[in-house]
């Protein structure tokens, strides 16, 4: 008997019947009616909304079809959300009453599922609903400051033209960037006593220009150089010089990417290129560097996408990048639509490049999962 | 002269000494089995045999010149003595062709070409040319492993070193592994295999060293090892092997 570490009963038809009696079916009435009474609410909220912020639209002069149709869409969605919500609830009382277990599973099953789906379509209505009204109170305050359509469509073809000049600042400097980081991470990572005093420097620059925010950076190079009377530094242009500042700050935080990158590198790889006889040089250039790129996409991109924004910082110098211009456009006109244009370019650009991400680190997962 | 002289090699991590007054003679052409039980030390000795891994105090010979200390080429060591891993670690970023082909045109010089085509005489003749192009991750494990030996023979080493090579594999994915081994134990390559295939070493291995605690505790030709081990440690290892159903 002792040499069991568990002792089961010899009943076996017993503890069927008793598995048997214990098991109950959930019919999710609670959450079946509260989404119910909640949706039945929210369609209430959404197309009396609807109607007012519609009628609104209307008197400042926007065409009936444009006013309505937005309003019409939500309600119809809340309606239908309505529906699915009642059928949840049908489902529900319908798994109550079913005597068949498996069947009855199978409802109360559909009814929790349709009814979450049911929830978050509501909570989705309410928000936008939200939205809309914000919009429109106080005499639609907030659509004239920044969506004034008049004003934007005059104002884009100028503000496009500067935003120009953010793309040359984020091109040139993400090149040196990418480059100089990969210099700076290969410094820090340097092997032996040999390599001590660069990795020193490298460390001390990165927690230099890390510290440093970078619109002082980018200011104190913009004003600072020229003052210096160095020859070639002291007279380049504004432009020139945000290159140069957001190079060194975001030089310091992509090669903090690099190293991450390169220390996540499975020592197993590196003992692998060492023993066919590759050196410390070419181990780095052949198999760590090309692995620790693949591993760092997604950070070096979303780096990328940070450096894109912050070449808005450079209005503090004078250049005219998107956002000056825009900023000069809104003081004449005393409304800041000019500016609404200047963030959708931003986030126009944006938008593309964290789908690219997405794929591209999807694809090199399903590659990296082997080889080890 | 041996091959490979270990001459009492000492190697300790902090204060656990995993190598301890190690010796061992290997000559050319010798298979060397290293059997043992789990963490006795197979795998650094055999990393403290082409540098992978420092010695503390000992020395190690190959034809009689000193491979230890400081002041030796270690990528010129390295090229004459080939190691494939439990783990196989192919380069996950470069497909067949060009994991069995870096370290040749990178290392030796050898052009492109030539060693594109000596590469695909060696997966030829493990039939896996139609993989060629393939990146790692498209292989079983057992094709990986073929691949890995691939890639350390084409540096042609005159010493293999093999660590548990079958260990990460299925089982019915050793025998493919094997058959490359048993092939160049027949062609003369010097080998020290640590392994746990005792059937295997039976068969191939010249002579088997238990190892226990860092040391030889007992070696011989493999039908007394195996077959009739004098050392208590030995049978204990063997017997827990028999009723696992490994021996
Ligand atoms: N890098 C290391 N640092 C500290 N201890 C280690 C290290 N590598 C191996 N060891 C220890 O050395 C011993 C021998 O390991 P290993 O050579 O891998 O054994 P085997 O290959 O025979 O199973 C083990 O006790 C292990 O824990
Ligand atoms: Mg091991």
């Amino acid at each position: 008997m002792t040499d069991h570490i568990i002792l089961v009963s010899q009943d076996e038809a017993g503890r069927a019947a008793e598995w048997r009696a214990r098991r109950s079916t959930k019919t999710y009435r609670g959450r079946a009616s509260f989404t119910l009474m909640l949706s039945a609410l929210t369609c209430l909220v959404v197309a009396a909304s609807a109607q007012h912020i519609g009628s609104y639209a209307v008197s400042q002069g926007v065409s009936p079809v444009a006013a309505s149709l937005p309003g019409m869409i939500a309600a119809l969605v809340a309606a239908l959300v309505l529906v699915m919500a009642a059928s949840a609830f049908l489902k529900s009382l319908a798994a109550g009453r079913q005597e068949d277990v498996h069947t009855a599973r199978l409802l109360g099953d559909e009814a929790s599922t349709r009814s979450w789906k049911a929830l978050a379509w509501t909570g989705a209505l309410l928000i936008v609903t939200a939205g809309a009204w914000f919009m429109v109170v106080n005499d639609a305050a907030v659509s004239r400051t920044f969506f004034d359509l008049v004003l934007i469509r005059d104002s884009a073809g100028k503000v496009l033209r500067a935003f120009g000049t953010n793309i040359l600042i984020f091109s040139v400097s993400a090149v040196l960037i990418l480059v100089w980081a990969l210099v700076i991470a290969l410094a820090r990572t340097l092997p032996g006593a040999a390599g001590r005093p660069l990795r020193v420097l490298a460390i001390a620059y990165g927690d230099l220009f890390r510290g440093l925010p970078a619109i002082i950076t980018i200011y104190l190079i913009g004003f600072g150089l020229p003052l210096t009377n160095l020859p070639f530094l002291s007279d380049l242009s504004s432009t020139s010089y945000a290159i140069i500042a957001l190079t060194l700050t975001y030089g310091a935080y992509t090669s903090e990417i690099y190293r991450a990158g390169i220390e996540g590198v499975h020592h197993s790889q590196v003992a692998a290129a060492r023993s066919l006889g590759l050196s410390h040089v070419k181990t780095m250039r052949y198999v760590v560097v090309p692995l620790a790129v693949r591993n760092i996409i997604p950070p070096l991109m979303n780096n990328c996408i940070s450096l894109q924004k912050d070449t808005a910082l450079v209005a503090i110098i004078g250049a005219i990048d998107a956002f000056n211009q825009a900023k000069i456009i809104a003081a004449n006109n005393f409304n800041l639509s000019a500016v609404t244009t200047v963030a959708i370019l931003f986030i126009a650009v944006t938008i593309p490049q964290a789908r690219i991400v997405d794929k591209l680190s999807e694809r090199d997962r399903r590659r990296m999962r082997a080889g080890g | 002269m041996a091959l490979v002289e270990i001459d009492h090699v000492t190697k300790r991590y902090d204060h656990l000494e995993v190598i301890s007054d190690f010796s061992l003679d290997i000559e050319e052409h010798e298979v060397i089995c290293l059997i043992g039980p789990s963490g006795c030390g197979k795998s650094t000795l055999l990393r403290c045999v082409n540098r992978l891994e420092e010695i503390s105090s000992g020395e190690i010979r190959i034809h009689g010149d000193r491979i230890t200390g400081p002041g030796v080429d270690l990528d010129r060591l390295r090229r004459d003595i080939g190691i494939v891993f439990q783990g196989y670690n192919l380069f996950p970023h470069m497909t067949v062709l060009e994991n069995t082909i870096l370290a040749p045109t990178k290392v030796l010089g050898m052009s492109r070409r030539e060693a594109e085509e000596k590469a695909m005489a060696f997966l030829e003749r493990i039939a896996l040319t139609h993989k060629a192009n393939d990146y790692p991750d498209r292989l079983s494990g057992g094709q990986q492993q073929r691949v890995a030996i691939v890639r350390a023979l084409m540096m042609e080493p005159m010493l293999l070193l093999l660590d548990e090579i079958t260990s990460a594999l299925d089982p019915e994915l050793v025998s493919e592994v094997l058959d490359i081994v048993r092939d160049l134990a027949a062609g003369g390559m010097t080998m020290i295999l640590a392994t746990h295939e005792m059937g295997f070493a039976r068969e191939v291995a010249d002579r088997i060293c238990f190892l226990q605690a860092g040391k030889v505790y007992e070696q011989g030709p493999p039908a007394d090892i195996l077959g009739n081990p004098q050392g208590e440690r030995t049978q204990a290892f063997l017997r827990s092997l028999r009723k696992a159903g490994r021996l």
